[in-house]
């Protein structure tokens, strides 16, 4: 079988497209290539899905940390702290088995048990969390000045945060959201060894490099191909996200602008 | 447990609950609350043993010593952790064995890949199949620890690398002044003045030690995690004297429960520390210090 057809049997199965049969003896390099990329689209999937939806909760939960009223400040407070001070892999088992015994009473939380809803939904309030305490902290370093400069110019209230404050906010944020971004795509990985179950073996990268290491007791070759996959979204994420902080920059001298650098936070 | 356990139909309410919760199964779910906590014993120092000798080696002069310490640091960093944890356990198992083959049963000449299969001699077995359950167990153990300390080692030396790094050139500017030679200068200026730089990133490294934690669970090991979903499933009455729907939800909130707990004493623990090592120093931190007192 030639590398092309290989592609073209296994190279959307991670959702359901092409053949149903995954390879089961006889493994070629082009198969594992094949089929470990193929799963790299549940990854940016559930990166992109969470990423773009817990951006705009943690916008909030930073102001609402930052806010004086005890009302706003606590939940955010302890939402933050929840999901920063857990494993991640806890809280997709903690969510699974809880969308499990509600399905059992509710029809409607049937889809929460499958990982392209439930998963998504505890990755994108893991995710805020975490980008959530970022901003809180870009917010708190915001300079004096230009708080003081649009008071000046006669800003104030909600105007004052939009034009002003929020720009200035994100720009301080970006680098490390920037990590948070990296790390988040890291963190997909979890999703299937969680309980979410793979269904008809549709897994994301992860699950397939497992598939061929197991089936041919041989790691050295499925592990290395997923990291390159991962060191080639990494670079793609650090390479998007620095078009955007060029962009947040651009008003800068060239000194003063934050720069972007590689560093993630590891585990959740 | 309790005397008033024989029977367990008769029981209700809370006193049901105190048997169901201390029956042999239970005892040894909190045993691996332990087991959690002498990973954590062991892992620590070991990864910052690998972290030590990770970031002396990325600072080397000799070129290729230190593009391999460059190379574990940044490697580790750039690929999903859990990517290897999966890989090491079998790569190292499968490593072990190996060189114990060559070592063992010099005369075997049938390849040691065959198509799927990895053989070799049952000499070089690890661990040998005779030998006791608790050996295959402490085997599955240290596996999880070398893993876990080659993994977070690499973590510790990116940290203990820039913290070296920070140690202020004057101060190695004056070393090498009164004619200290590149290991002295080391050893006894960079060493001893890096703790207080690294204090920081190795705090966020243990919070983040005992959130990798549950990992075990994919390395095999009976820890929380398996005891959790092991317990919480439903139970019939035909094998169990008590018998419940699935509970999983339940004990996995416990689990949550303990990690929160667990990483909001650390929090509070290394603060306290840090506040003590920073008493004195010419840092912000101790700036603060000094003015609060005065």
């Amino acid at each position: 079988m030639s590398c092309v057809q290989t592609i073209y049997d296994y190279g959307l199965r991670s959702i359901g497209i092409g053949e149903r049969l995954l390879p089961t003896t006889d493994f070629t390099l082009c198969q594992q290539f094949t089929l470990i990329g193929s799963g790299l689209i549940w990854n940016v999937y559930f990166g992109v899905i969470a990423l773009t939806a817990g951006f705009v909760l943690a916008n909030l939960l930073a102001l609402g940390k930052a806010s004086s009223n005890p009302w706003l400040r606590k939940p955010s407070d302890w939402f933050i702290f929840l999901f920063r001070g857990s494993p991640l892999f806890i809280q997709f088992f903690f969510a699974y088995f809880l969308f499990l015994s509600l399905r059992s009473s509710i029809e409607f939380f049937e889809p929460f048990t499958a990982a392209w809803l439930g998963a998504t939904i505890v990755l994108f309030l893991n995710t805020s969390a975490y980008a959530g305490e970022i901003f809180y902290g870009a917010l708190r370093s915001v300079p004096k000045g230009d708080s003081e400069a649009a008071d000046a110019f006669g800003f104030s209230g909600f105007k004052k945060f939009r034009i002003i404050t929020w720009p200035s906010m994100i720009r301080l944020a970006w680098p490390a959201y920037t990590n948070e971004a990296i790390f988040l795509f890291h963190a997909t990985t979890l999703v299937f060894f969680s309980g979410f179950p793979a269904w008809r073996q549709q897994g994301d990268a992860l699950y397939y490099a497992i598939y061929f290491a197991d089936k041919t007791f041989n790691p050295f070759i499925p592990y290395p191909i997923l990291a390159a996959y991962f060191i080639l979204l990494t670079l793609l994420v650090i390479g998007l996200f620095g078009l955007v902080n060029k962009r947040l920059n651009r008003h800068l001298p060239k000194e003063t602008r934050t720069k972007i650098r590689y560093r993630p936070k590891i585990i959740r | 447990m309790f005397e008033y356990c024989v029977n367990p139909d008769t029981l209700s309410g809370l006193s049901w609950l105190s048997c169901y919760l201390t029956t042999g199964k239970h005892l040894s779910f909190y045993a691996s609350f332990g087991t959690v906590l002498i990973l954590l014993a062991i892992t620590a120092p070991i990864a910052l043993g690998f972290g030590f000798g990770g970031a002396a080696m990325a600072r080397s002069h000799l070129f290729p010593i230190r593009w391999l310490g460059k190379v574990y640091i940044s490697i580790v960093r750039g690929v999903p952790d859990i990517a290897f944890f999966m890989f090491f356990v079998i790569a190292l198992d499968q490593g072990l064995e190996f060189i114990r083959h060559h070592a063992l049963c010099p005369d075997w000449t049938d390849p040691i890949r065959q198509g799927n299969d990895f053989l070799v001699c049952s000499a070089a077995k690890l661990p040998l199949n005779t030998s006791p359950q608790w050996v295959h167990e402490m085997y599955g153990f240290s596996l999880a620890v070398v893993t876990f300390a080659i993994v977070f080692g690499a973590f510790a030396a990116n940290v203990l690398y820039g913290a070296m790094n920070s140690v202020p050139k004057a101060q190695i500017e004056t070393a090498s002044a009164y004619g200290m030679t590149k290991r002295q200068t080391f050893w006894r200026i960079i060493v001893p003045q890096m703790w207080l730089f690294a204090l920081p990133g190795l705090s966020n490294l243990w919070m983040v030690l005992i959130k990798a934690t549950p990992l075990l669970f994919l390395l095999g090991v009976e820890d929380i995690v398996y005891w959790a979903r092991e317990l919480g499933g439903t139970k019939h009455e035909r094998f169990t004297d008590y018998p419940h729907g699935d509970w999983r939800m339940w004990y996995f909130l416990a689990l949550l429960v303990f990690y929160l707990g667990f990483t909001k004493v650390s929090e509070v623990v290394l603060n306290h520390w840090m506040k003590r090592l920073s008493r004195g120093q010419a840092t912000a931190e101790g700036e603060a210090l000094r003015r609060a007192a005065s």
